[in-house]
């Protein structure tokens, strides 16, 4: 209980302490330079994450900290900032080593390489969590963060999601992208529906049942609503989904309604009508009210994307003879060509950075993923010889994109660093999936 | 002499009157031929060759009937058949899709009360919003032509199923261009 004691007011100390150097925020944390903002991923930062102590020892607890322990390094890797060293190689027991501080031999860390350490411990009181944690600074033998989290045993990965907001907000400055889902469309039923999952793949759960093909997701900046399209009442149509009690409605305009995009500042949507019989972007209210017309080409104009300030959107139009990326403010309806290289580039999506679009471009017979700077500069491809790479959609702390890949033949949702490293597959369902969508951070 | 006479006229009355009751199927057929006058041969000649030529005209109108329906047929199955197809990345009616759609405007204005809906497609390469714009683009032009020849707008109706509705899922040109379409539905 002493140990208890000591352990909870060294923390409330370290917390009281961290919240003094917090209010200094960026600036003592900006000294110390944790990544290379150029290219964060190009140098992963060692990072050890030891099983948590068990505070009672008892035999589920210490069941709980393993499986505790695993998600939070799973989570952290998920991020591509870390390289998680393997803890085959510790010379570390955390039931007789100590946790915090004080009580941590850091030579024991920084000589098996890792710069940042992770300790933890779990506490069972019946059907409640306690569960403390540590971010060390292993060279300067520094504590970084420290947290205290209670909650039932439900709530684990809750806890975990939170800390790992806190680790990234202290080394990037950004909370990362933990509170955040994708939503994609699959067809293993037989029809395209859509899907919802946590960021990492995790809990899919299929929101609809129309049995037609219903595609496009998108969601509103709360994720709040989810628009997409369907074919179910005949011509596809806009529908908007409220997720928190189930209502939907649809939009009804005359000719094909094609991918509905939400304003990331106001409830507004912009979305491609034909209702003068020409594909023209027309800005909606979130209930679908018209509220004006925004491009005014003859041709498609299509596959729309806001830039995180509300203020542009990207498009896709064939106005100059091919499918190219246009920017266009929409106050003043100035329009600029983004894409010069290239005959097909479609499917752009913002940075919520706001300096960077990603788009889809094919050549060749192949589909990949670029990205270039919003000036239309330095087109960069991500992508290569590796089936038809689709749809990207960048993580809500632009560090990540979300997309779809063919090379392994089925269409697979796949996620990779904003720099193209570490592309792999997220998840795998019946049938294909495609056209994922990464939400905002939702407060849960 | 005059009973040779009688002979002959008795077999002139009497065989075509055998043969007027025997080819003839109307209920009117007369029992027995009346000995009449010498003018009656002919007349019943006559009766039998108009039955004759009744019969033949019944059955050349309803061959007539039946290849107008067999015609009918093959136009309206020709019609819903027929797809016209297009060059990738484009909605202009290439000389085929035209003649083609000159012969569906041959058969709705015949047949003005029918609606039909078109449906544009494109192949699976591209992208899925921009294809979705594009079959729309191809429904529209095929429909603006055939209401340039002069068929009812109000006849026709367009849809757009994008890449998503192939008829052909391999990943070939040939494939691809079975998909680049517009097809045709009677409501």
């Amino acid at each position: 209980m002493t140990i208890q004691n000591n352990v909870l007011k060294n923390l409330l100390r370290q917390i009281f302490l961290l919240i003094l150097l917090g209010s200094f925020a960026s600036g003592s944390f900006a000294d110390i330079k944790y990544f290379d903002l150029t290219n964060p991923f190009l140098r992963k930062i060692p990072m050890a994450v030891p099983v948590f102590r068990a505070m009672t020892a008892s035999p589920e607890e210490r069941a709980q900290v393993a499986i505790f322990s695993d998600r939070l390094q799973e989570m952290l890797d998920f991020s591509g900032y870390f390289k998680m060293l393997d803890r085959a190689s510790f010379l570390y027991d955390p039931q007789t080593s100590g946790i915090s501080e004080k009580d941590l031999n850091f030579a024991n860390w920084t000589a098996v390489g890792a710069e940042l350490l992770i300790t933890g411990g779990l506490q069972l009181e019946g059907n409640n969590l306690v569960v403390e944690l540590r971010l060390f600074d292993t060279f300067k033998a520094k504590l970084l963060i420290g947290k205290r989290y209670r909650g039932d045993k439900g709530e684990q990965r809750a806890i975990v999601r939170r800390f790992c907001s806190e680790v990234l907000m202290a080394l990037t400055g950004n909370p990362g992208f933990f509170d955040s889902q994708l939503a994609f469309v699959s067809n293993g039923s037989g029809n395209k529906e859509i899907f919802l999952c946590d960021f990492d793949g995790r809990n899919i759960h299929q929101l609809t049942k129309k049995r037609s093909i219903t595609t496009f997701p998108d969601w509103s900046m709360d994720g709040r609503y989810l628009a997409f399209t369907s074919f179910v009442n005949g011509p596809s149509q806009i529908f908007i989904h409220n997720l928190k009690n189930g209502q939907e409605r649809h939009v009804i305009y005359k000719g094909v309604q094609i991918s509905p995009v939400w304003s990331p500042t106001r409830f507004e949507l912009a979305a491609s009508l034909s209702i003068t019989g020409d594909q023209e972007i027309y800005l909606l209210t979130g209930e679908g009210k018209m509220i004006k017309r925004l491009t005014d080409s003859r041709g498609i104009d299509v596959d729309m994307a806001w830039s995180p300030d509300g203020k542009k959107i990207a498009f896709v139009s064939n106005r100059s003879g091919r499918p190219q990326i246009y920017i266009q403010e929409i106050d003043s309806g100035r329009v600029q060509r983004l894409t010069f290289e290239g005959n097909y580039n479609t499917q752009p999506n913002w940075s919520p950075k706001g300096g960077m679009i990603a788009y889809s471009s094919m050549e060749g017979g192949e589909i990949n993923i670029f990205v270039i700077d919003v000036d239309g500069n330095n087109p960069i491809q991500l992508t290569y010889n590796q089936g038809d790479n689709e749809a990207p959609s960048w993580s809500p702390d632009g560090s990540l994109i979300v997309f779809s890949s063919t090379r392994e033949g089925k269409s697979r949702i796949y996620v990779m660093t904003a720099f193209g490293t570490d592309q792999r597959r997220l998840l795998t369902l019946p049938g294909e999936q495609s056209y994922p969508r990464w939400s905002p951070n939702i407060p849960q | 002499m005059r009973k040779n006479n009688w002979i002959v006229l008795a077999l002139v009355l009497i065989l075509p009157a055998m043969l007027f009751s025997v080819s003839c199927a109307k209920k009117e057929v007369a029992s027995a031929p009346e000995v009449t006058p010498m003018a009656q041969p002919m007349e019943d000649t006559t009766k039998a060759d108009a039955a004759a030529a009744e019969k033949a005209r019944l059955e050349a109108e309803r061959l007539q009937a039946e290849e107008a329906q067999r015609a009918m047929m093959a136009a309206r199955q020709a019609f819903i058949n027929d797809d016209i197809y297009f060059e990738f990345d484009s909605a202009a009616l290439l000389p085929m899709a035209q003649e083609t759609l000159s012969q569906k405007a041959d058969y709705l204005l015949n047949n003005s009360g029918l609606s039909v809906t078109i449906e544009g497609n494109c192949d699976e390469r591209g992208t899925a919003a921009y294809n979705l714009a594009l079959g729309e683009r191809r429904a529209d032009a095929a429909k603006a032509f055939l209401v340039n020849l002069g068929v009812n707008a109000s006849q026709i109706t367009t849809i757009s199923y994008g890449e998503e509705r192939p008829v052909d899922m391999g990943h070939n040109e040939e494939a691809w261009a079975k998909n680049r379409r517009d097809h045709f539905t009677l409501n």
